[in-house]
């Protein structure tokens, strides 16, 4: 028996009651594992087991995120990172004063980008400071593999942290779970995988950590805790746009405690602490700016901070008058009067318009078919579609089922820690619901939920199997919550059906949760580890195919045009052709002015002389369209050109989308609308094709993405001319011609 | 109707009174404090009503930092209190420190955003 039970100084916290693996039976722990030798007590074994399975899960969440760095290279992904990457080696070459004033005359030419105040800097700064840092012990690394490497990092110290809260909440054995299943959960590696340095990666970590540290000063009452939380909110509001999430649940938290009853002086003291001091923290960042006390999405904080005031005056004022009589009169004035004032006091906000509606991104939250029909920019993007089941089953597995069960065992132990888990749970999945990007949020509550419901099923488990010989009192003792059959009188005659049914439900319980790391393992590797900007196939025989086609024609355009050159391309392009092409372009993915991506749209889908007075207006010298005919690419430019007649048509009346339509059916081959057959885009994607056989079989213009041949074949441009199409014919650049020398 | 809620609320008033003059000196002192920052915190929200909101982060930074201090006095002053059950083991050196940390940082945070 564990007789002088010396403190460990590994643990920086005490420990919570102790676990029930290590009162009972040192002898057994020893015989499974066979430290005699190495004498090891069974705290101290304990502990060497819970540090080792950090470790390893540290390690597992680092090495998951590289299935694209070893098939490919070590490059950034997507489009928005080209921008983060492109602003972070601004940060480390120039410093950040110059980055914090920097205004941009390379994108949205010609009104130029204030970048310093239009972007979160936190995921630059970081990467920047993890770049000088190596560079400081002497490790000569290029700024583009810290940018790569990141998240991984980053994912891995998200591990740690949903040890950390999962201990918070419910004990270690669930920090452990949590920290596991985190680590590999497909929710969170799609947008946090090497390569992908976006600002996810960095937010999600600051989520964490804000949540964490908020529970751990609502549980402990101190204002450094509150204010760590404060400093943990200020990480978030850099890093990412949703950091609007927290300034609303945690308000919503703080109602739900107030409603039920659970107000106490700890609450006050977090809650207070971290709200003034993280609201001064976010307005540093020019980008959030004054929203906390104009914007209508801030303003549930406020309201509740007040309501915070006035139940501490209560509280007080009841402490102090001992006539209950009196203090209910008292009461039923201060009240109605605070809800008086604070109604009209919003009224009167929101009608004057000082106080900002919600704003459209955070609107189509509330309202999914807002944004259908009054913003299209928003709506076209495919990342704000509503979520399939079926991306939840891929995201989650078995997480699916396991959180509903990781739910009731919170209900069973209420606290203030397991109510704010519960409304993170169910606030992220309704979110979740909505928008598919938004798994993302969910995934953190959804896999401590289901830490918890694993943890304590196995422990029950576990503590049946455990309960041989001392039968009546210790499995009655322990088996507190809902054992499987702990509830019976009769142990005795039970006992041998019991061990059975427990041993088999925790083979059962293992198959599922290796079941789920062999899916997490195949979804990281097929569906989140691709560069997309590197594309793979398969060729005729089996081996695999790299198009590099979007990377060439950025080269091309670096080496091949003349530095003030300016390129029109559709917003999805815009960053890349900024950071790789060096070129300056119209329009980027920032997306901040909805005309000017409206009269670029409009270019595209006028015929070529309309078309060409728009882009002599803004003075574009090369055109870039992305074409998939040829490889059978699906994503380029032709399947998005109805995208760019609605928004188009959106601010140009003149643009009418029934023109492009035949039927309300949309088509490129012969009986396509004239209007579609001969505006720009058509034009610019076909040029030549007429006349190239693309597969065995079939007539020369067979487009193999569509799956038509296409209708216009005999193109001939009279105000452009082709200047380079890539070796797969996806990306074509064309140059504009200068007007003609009058006579 | 009247005349009871108007008896009522002296009847209160003389209540509030008496218990208030009960409380320890250092409670006091502290709520002199808090008293204080709301007070400057009124006479800057009247200043910006009469002479308009143009810098208005030197306005929020203003505000702010007094009703921020008045708070964190408030949260001082609950971790202090001999009679709150809940903090009961937190010696008050500790809670005093808290304080002023916040409050250090609550200040360079406005002499930040002050402009």
């Amino acid at each position: 028996m564990v007789g002088k039970s010396e403190p460990i100084n590994g643990t920086a916290k005490s420990q919570p009651p102790p676990s029930p693996l290590s009162p009972k039976s040192p002898d057994l722990l020893s015989g499974y594992f066979s430290f005699k030798s190495l004498k090891l007590k069974t705290k101290q074994q304990e502990l060497l087991i819970r540090v080792s399975i950090l470790c390893l899960v540290y390690v597992l969440a680092f090495v998951t995120r590289l299935f694209s760095v070893l098939r490919y290279e070590s490059m950034i992904h997507e489009f928005d990172p080209y921008f983060n990457y492109r602003t972070t080696l601004f940060l480390t070459e120039k410093g950040f004063y110059e980055f914090w004033n920097w205004f941009d005359s390379e994108s949205w030419y010609p009104l130029g980008r204030i970048i310093g105040g239009t972007l979160y800097p936190g995921l630059m700064v970081t990467a920047a400071l993890l770049y000088w840092g190596l560079r400081f012990l002497r490790f000569a690394v290029h700024i583009r593999e810290v940018c790569v490497l990141t998240a991984p990092f980053f994912a891995s110290n998200t591990t740690i942290l949903a040890y950390f809260f999962g201990k918070e909440i419910w004990d270690t054995g669930a920090g452990l779970v949590a920290a596991a299943l985190i680590a590999i959960c497909p929710g969170y590696i799609s947008r946090s995988v090497a390569g992908s340095y976006d600002n996810e990666g960095v937010a999600i970590f600051a989520l964490l950590l804000t949540f964490y540290l908020f529970v751990k000063a609502v549980n402990t009452g101190s204002l450094s805790w509150g204010l760590a939380s404060a400093f943990g909110y200020f990480y978030m509001v850099s890093a990412w746009g949703g950091y609007v999430f927290i300034i609303n649940l945690i308000p919503l938290y703080v109602l739900v405690l107030l409603i039920t009853g659970r107000y106490s002086m700890r609450l006050y003291v977090a809650y207070n602490c971290m709200y003034i001091l993280g609201m001064l923290l976010a307005m540093q960042i020019r980008f959030v700016g004054f929203q906390h006390v104009q914007s209508g999405e801030h303003m549930a904080a406020m309201g509740v901070f007040f309501l915070m005031q006035v139940f501490y005056l209560l509280d007080w004022l009841k402490h102090l008058l001992s006539d209950t009589k009196l203090f209910q009169a008292f009461l039923r004035m201060t009240v109605t009067s605070a809800v008086g004032v604070g109604a009209v006091a919003l009224g009167v906000g929101t009608a004057s318009g000082y106080i900002s509606p919600w704003t459209g991104r955070f609107y189509s939250l509330l309202d999914p078919t807002y944004a259908k029909d009054h913003i299209p920019i928003i709506a076209s993007v495919s990342e704000h579609q509503p979520t399939a089941w079926s991306s939840f089953m891929f995201d989650f597995q078995i997480l699916l089922f396991l959180f509903p069960a990781g739910l009731y065992f919170c209900f069973k132990r209420l606290s203030d820690a397991t109510i704010f888990i519960v409304m993170y749970g169910l606030t992220s999945m309704y979110f979740a619901g909505v928008m598919v990007r938004l798994i993302l949020v969910a995934t953190p509550a959804v896999c401590l939920i289901s830490a918890i419901a694993v943890s304590a099923t196995i422990k029950n488990l576990t503590l049946l199997l455990r309960a041989k010989t001392k039968a009546p009192q210790s499995a009655s003792g322990k088996g507190g919550s809902s054992g499987k059959a702990a509830s019976k009188g009769s142990l005795d005659q039970s006992q041998p059906f019991q061990k059975n049914g427990a041993i088999a439900l925790l083979f059962g319980a293992f198959y599922l949760l290796s079941k789920y790391v062999t899916h997490c393992t195949w979804v990281t590797s097929e569906a989140y580890s691709s560069p997309s900007i590197v594309l793979a196939a398969r060729g005729a025989h089996g081996n695999r195919v790299i198009f590099d086609d979007y990377r060439e024609a950025y080269f091309w355009l670096r080496q091949n045009t003349p530095p003030d050159a300016k390129v029109m391309s559709w917003w999805d392009y815009g960053y890349q052709i900024t950071a790789m092409g060096n070129r300056t372009v119209i329009v980027d993915n920032n997306t901040w002015n909805n005309t000017h991506i409206a009269t670029v749209g409009r270019a595209m889908s006028s015929y070529e002389d309309e078309a060409y007075e728009i882009m002599r207006s803004l003075d574009v010298d090369y055109v870039l369209v992305v074409f998939g005919g040829v490889t059978g690419y699906s994503s380029d430019d032709i399947n998005k050109f109805l995208w760019m007649v609605r928004i188009g048509g959106g601010v140009f009346p003149v643009i009418k989308e029934p023109d492009y339509l035949v039927n309300g059916e949309y088509r490129v081959d012969k009986g396509a609308a004239p209007k579609m057959l001969n505006c720009l885009m058509y034009k610019l994607s076909y040029y030549r094709f007429g006349e190239l056989t693309t597969e065995y079989g079939r007539p020369p213009g067979y487009d193999r993405a569509r799956g038509v041949e296409i209708g216009n074949k005999d193109i001939k441009l009279e105000y452009l001319e082709e200047a380079f199409t890539t070796s797969n014919w996806i990306v074509r650049i064309y140059k504009v011609k200068p007007p003609n020398n009058r006579w | 109707m009247a005349r009871s809620s108007g008896d009522d609320a002296q009847a209160l008033f003389h209540s509030l009174r008496s218990a208030y003059a009960a409380t320890p000196k250092n409670l006091k002192i502290i709520d002199l404090y808090v008293a204080f920052a709301v007070f400057t915190a009124l006479i800057q929200v009247v200043y910006m009503a009469l002479v308009g909101s143009f810098p208005f982060n030197s306005f929020l930074s203003g505000v702010l930092s007094c009703i921020g201090t008045a708070v964190l006095a408030v949260c001082l002053r609950i971790q202090v209190n001999k009679e709150n059950k809940e903090f009961k083991d937190l010696p008050p050196e500790r809670a005093f420190a808290d304080f002023v940390l916040c409050n250090l940082v609550l200040h360079l945070v406005i002499m930040n955003f002050l402009g």
